[in-house]
């Protein structure tokens, strides 16, 4: 029996879904793709994650083997030129030629470039694809300044990824606001601020008349009003529909394009559909990929037999992080509803701005914009699309949290409410899931999509899971692990209480089984802020990540880093040649690391003690680079030679660094001092900055760099140093005490009931009435330390345990080097197979 | 190096001497060599085991330095490098059934630490 043939032009992240949605109703057809870019379809809503860091593999969506396994062909890295519609075939760029029964256009859409003249010159780019991302990094290396031509959505994104590439960016916009799509006047206003508080220079009302020659730069942008000179130019001015071959093969386009499409996404040939953003439906397009995906699931259940299915339209609400600034936008968040009024609420001392658009009668909530705070996006968008009734004053849904505001249960919300729109997941299926045995965030997950996009409905997602064990009588447990029914906090408690000093100990009490590689570093980790014994003891080795039993840093290869302590970065030129000599003596290669010291790297774990006690003898310290502990205390100058500097910063730091160092806490933690409010010491990226004033310290809490960045936050002010010092103790033990396990000061702060205000009310104002303890809690911790490896190299039973085989002296001969900018770096596994294959087989029988 | 065990090789000629009960930590592993082989051995509650020190995972020699515990029932060690845990009476990698490193049987025989010389094989372990 011969199969229909479906052919699918374009492999983006609509096409995709609407392959995958295919296969899970089991279709009938023989499938062939036309890919025109070189890799299977990929997240494009992440492509900016690039910039930081992400991956082309992190970012894709699907794999050859997919297609294969899935029997679809693919026709990779060519275009499709033309259709025609009588013979029903489709031509590739290649001369490949493939005949359908239906065919589906999933062929997105394009970035318009204003037909501004110069707009052709080099280095002048879009933002569309991964080949984009690849341009735009070439130019940038050449480049000091980078301009994006629109103040959009996408516009703000590019800005972001032109200042992750440590350019100068400015944003040059026609409207007179950003997002005007999105936001209303005075919301677009506060993200102004807010972004050129970031650093980004925004133009509004510019029009570019022209571009040319620059004199300080690569172009100069002429305007109406004025000019800007820049190297780079990124055009996102908005999308156009990709719809030529749509137009060539005389389907019926929209007046302004887009190939129009009915409920079941037929095109005007009933052989022909359309899905994604190439799609115009009741003459509009849909620029989000949630539209897209529901498309390509309608779609898909028409093709497989199902009658009912329709796209019937689609929420364009949306919540976004746009570089670091909180962006909601819901509804009708204009007011252009007849008689509808509207309420907000602008707090610009904190930069929040909120607003609700609410129906004549006031009973519903039409729309609402959000700026610098979208806490709230979850429950007004349930309000929202569910059409529940608001509360008699409306206003108090956007009030900070704790006062007197109502809370949207989520047992509130009926059963066919929307909570993730990127998925179409209803709360009735997330019910259905629990009750299925998904009990985890991530098996719910994998089992329904929910959060699985853009991730704007985790928490929601979260509440629902929760509310439905809750309700299901399955309790919601914050244990550590299997082994110990309690939490990190708790443990805690139970083994500062019970003066419990080893793990056996708190097992036999409180857990069972035997502990796993979860709860054993955590409650050695507890062990230790509580008693600080030596981490070597023989009670606490099984405990401890093989970092924290070497002392050192396990590398890819099984060798380890050394990291000396280096107080506030200040060192004497003696103490660096004795780094440097050490690091020649056991070819060690050498770095400067992000945290002002250096790095050896290379060291096998027999080579450790004796690098060590050539260390420990130079006067140097154990730097904890592989605890859960204090790694640095980063500092500025400071007034004792920068011109600008109040306070001698560098002082303070290597007087908190060695107040702090050793002390294991819940995850790791690092500091610095500014000498002033220049900020070259990157205090608010840290957990404790101190930044220095006329009159004292300013204390800062809960900053965060790292995969979440987070910007610290001002805690106390001008504090003399005993009050300073007093602050942090208290701070970092109460943080100790009620943390998880794993949680930097960030989340944890993120997590805390009450905020901040809890937080300075405990500390400051000693509401709980254990300012007293915290102190000496912290004092004795001070008091108790010992440097480490200072311990471990007059240890022999401690040194025994660094001898690389139990029966045998020489190293791990599998360990091996090759050279690189004239040090050594471990061989990658081809070259070691090289390296060894020239060395004859070691015989080593003789010597057991 | 003047193996300590060396004594008892010729008890029992399929057993190895490796090393002393004493060189062991409890509740944690060390490296010994084996032949050409590289093995790490734990000494548990649940007695000594010994696996591959090769990580199948990250490339490198290190399954000795790994955390010993237990995971649904299992006794396992967690690698140090990305935290796969194999299990130490068959060397089966929980998260990736296809993997496996070699088991040889141990016997202590007083203070003296003995490995067979061949590792055992996955059939054996079937059984
Ligand atoms: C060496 C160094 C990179 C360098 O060459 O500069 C480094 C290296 C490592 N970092 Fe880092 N980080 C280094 C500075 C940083 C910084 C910059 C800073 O401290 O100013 C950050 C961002 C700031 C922050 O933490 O807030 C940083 C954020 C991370 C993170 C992400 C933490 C987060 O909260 O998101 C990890 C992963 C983790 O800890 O879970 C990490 C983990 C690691 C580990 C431990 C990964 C691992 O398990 O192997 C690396 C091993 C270090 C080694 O073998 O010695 N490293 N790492 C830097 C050592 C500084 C030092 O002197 O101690
Ligand atoms: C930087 C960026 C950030 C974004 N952020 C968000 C966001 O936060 N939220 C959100 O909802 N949306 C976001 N979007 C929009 C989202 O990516 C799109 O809505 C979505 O990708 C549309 O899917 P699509 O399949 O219709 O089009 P596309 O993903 O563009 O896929 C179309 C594919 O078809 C291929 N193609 C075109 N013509 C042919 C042909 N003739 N032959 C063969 N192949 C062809 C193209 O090469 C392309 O690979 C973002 C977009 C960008 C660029
Ligand atoms: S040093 Fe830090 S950023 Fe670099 S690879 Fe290691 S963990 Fe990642
Ligand atoms: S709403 Fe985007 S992932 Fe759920």
């Amino acid at each position: 029996m011969n199969k229909p043939r479906l052919v699918v032009i374009g492999n983006g992240m609509v096409g995709q879904r609407f392959l995958e949605e295919m296969v899970e109703r089991g279709h009938p057809y023989e499938i062939t793709v036309f890919c025109e870019e070189p890799v299977p379809a990929y997240d494009r809503v992440q492509l900016s994650s690039w910039f930081s860091g992400a991956t082309a593999d992190d970012l894709a969506l699907t794999s050859m083997a997919w297609f294969r396994e899935q029997g679809i062909k693919l026709v990779i890295g060519e275009e499709a030129t033309c259709i025609d519609r009588e013979r029903r075939e489709v031509t590739g760029s290649r001369g490949t030629v493939v005949a359908y029964d239906e065919l589906v256009l999933a062929t997105g859409s394009y970035p318009f470039v204003p037909p501004i003249p110069g707009s052709e010159r080099e280095a002048c780019l879009v933002y569309r694809t991964l080949e984009d991302l690849g341009a735009i990094q070439a130019a940038a290396q050449t480049s000091r300044v980078g301009a994006v031509v629109g103040g959009g959505l996408l516009g703000l994104e590019a800005a972001k990824a032109l200042q992750d590439l440590g350019l100068e960016t400015h944003v040059v916009e026609f409207a007179p606001q950003l997002m005007g799509v999105q936001l209303d006047g005075p919301g677009g206003a506060l993200l102004r601020r807010k972004i050129e508080e970031l650093g980004v220079q925004v133009h509004t009302g510019k029009a570019t008349q022209h571009i040319e020659d620059g004199a300080d730069c690569r172009h100069r942008m002429v305007f109406a009003d004025g000019e800007l000179e820049t190297d780079l130019v990124l055009f996102s001015a908005g999308i156009r529909p990709r719809d030529a071959l749509a137009r060539d093969c005389g389907l019926l386009l929209g007046e302004r394009g887009g190939v129009v499409i009915d409920d079941r996404c037929r095109t005007s040939d009933p052989a022909i559909y359309a899905i994604g953003e190439v799609a115009l439906w009741q003459q509009r397009i849909f620029g989000l990929v949630a539209p897209g995906y529901d498309m390509a699931r309608q779609l898909a259940a028409g093709l497989c037999g199902d009658a009912d299915a329709a796209f019937r339209g689609a929420d364009m609400s949306t919540k976004l992080k746009l570089l670091g600034v909180e962006v909601g936008s819901i509804g009708d968040a204009h007011g252009r509803t007849p008689g509808s009024h509207s309420c907000s609420l602008e707090d610009s001392v904190a930069g929040v701005y909120k607003k609700l658009v609410i129906s004549e009668d006031g009973s519903r909530l039409l729309g609402a914009v959000l700026v610098g705070d979208t806490g709230d996006y979850g429950s007004l968008l349930q309000y929202c699309l569910n059409g529940i009734d608001l509360p008699p004053a409306p206003l108090s849904l956007i009030l900070p949290a704790g006062e007197g505001k109502p809370a949207l249960g989520v047992d509130a919300l009926p059963d066919s409410a929307q909570i993730c729109s990127c998925n179409n997941v209803s709360k009735g299926d997330l019910c259905a899931a629990v009750s299925g045995g998904c009990t985890t965030i991530g098996a719910l997950k994998a089992e329904t999509r929910a959060s699985a996009t853009c991730g704007g409905c985790s928490t929601l997602v979260k509440q629902v899971m929760d509310a439905e064990l809750k309700r299901q009588g399955v309790e919601v447990t914050n244990h550590l692990c299997a082994h110990f029914p309690y939490s990190r906090q708790e443990l805690y408690h139970l083994v500062r209480v019970n003066e419990l000093r080893s793990f056996d100990a708190l097992l036999q009490a409180h857990g069972s089984g035997l502990g796993c590689e979860i709860c054993k570093p955590a409650v050695a980790s507890i062990l230790a802020s509580c008693w600080n014994d030596y981490v070597l003891d023989p009670r606490h080795v099984g405990l401890q990540d093989t970092n924290d039993n070497f002392l050192a840093n396990l590398q890819k290869d099984g060798s380890y880093s050394v990291v000396p302590r280096v107080p506030g970065g200040e060192i004497t030129p003696e103490k660096l040649c004795v780094l440097g000599e050490v690091a020649q003596r056991y070819d060690l290669y050498t770095k400067i690391t992000g945290g002002q010291r250096i790095d050896l790297f290379g060291a096998r774990v027999e080579q450790l003690p004796a690098i060590w006690r050539e260390l420990v003898d130079a006067g140097f310290e154990s730097g904890h680079a592989y605890g859960k502990a204090l790694r640095t205390v980063k500092s500025c100058v400071g007034s004792t030679w920068c011109r600008y500097g109040v306070q001698d910063s560098v002082g303070m730091a290597i007087f908190l660094e060695e107040r702090y160092r050793g002390i294991r806490s819940p995850h790791k933690l690092k500091m610095a001092v500014s000498g002033c409010t220049r900020e070259c010491a990157e205090a608010q990226g840290k957990d404790v900055g101190v930044i220095a004033t006329e009159k004292g310290w300013n204390l800062y809490v809960c900053g965060n760099g790292g995969m979440r960045p987070r910007h610290a936050e001002l805690f106390a002010s001008d504090l003399d140093d005993a009050t300073l010092v007093r602050t942090i103790d208290r701070f970092l033990m109460f943080y100790i005490a009620t943390a998880d396990r794993l949680q930097r000061t960030s989340v944890w702060r993120d997590n805390l009931e009450g905020g901040l205000a809890y937080l300075q009310a405990v500390i400051l104002e000693d509401s709980l009435g254990i300012a007293a303890e915290l102190e000496s809690q912290m004092q004795a911790l001070v008091d108790s330390y010992v440097c480490e490896w200072k311990r471990t190299i007059e240890d022999p039973e401690a040194l025994k345990r660094f001898r690389p085989f139990v029966n045998d002296e020489r190293g791990d001969e599998q360990i091996v080097y090759v050279r690189e900018r004239g040090q050594k770096r471990p061989a990658r596994p081809e070259e070691k197979a090289e390296v060894t294959a020239h060395e004859p087989q070691r015989v080593l029988e003789e010597t057991l | 190096m003047n193996s300590p065990a060396a004594r008892v090789v010729s008890a029992e000629p399929a057993w190895r001497g490796v090393c002393r009960l004493s060189d062991l930590v409890p509740g944690s592993g060390v490296a010994a060599r084996l032949g050409s082989d590289q093995v790490a051995l734990f000494h548990t509650p649940e007695g000594v085991f010994a696996i591959g020190n090769f990580d199948p995972c990250s490339g490198a020699n290190v399954l000795s330095r790994g955390i010993v515990g237990d995971l649904d029932g299992r006794l396992v060690v967690a690698s140090p490098v990305y935290k796969q845990h194999f299990c130490l009476r068959t060397g089966e990698c929980l998260e990736d059934p296809g993997v496996r490193v070699p088991t040889w049987p141990v016997q202590v025989a007083g203070e003296d630490v003995l490995l067979a010389d061949q590792p055992q094989s996955a059939a054996a372990l079937e059984r």
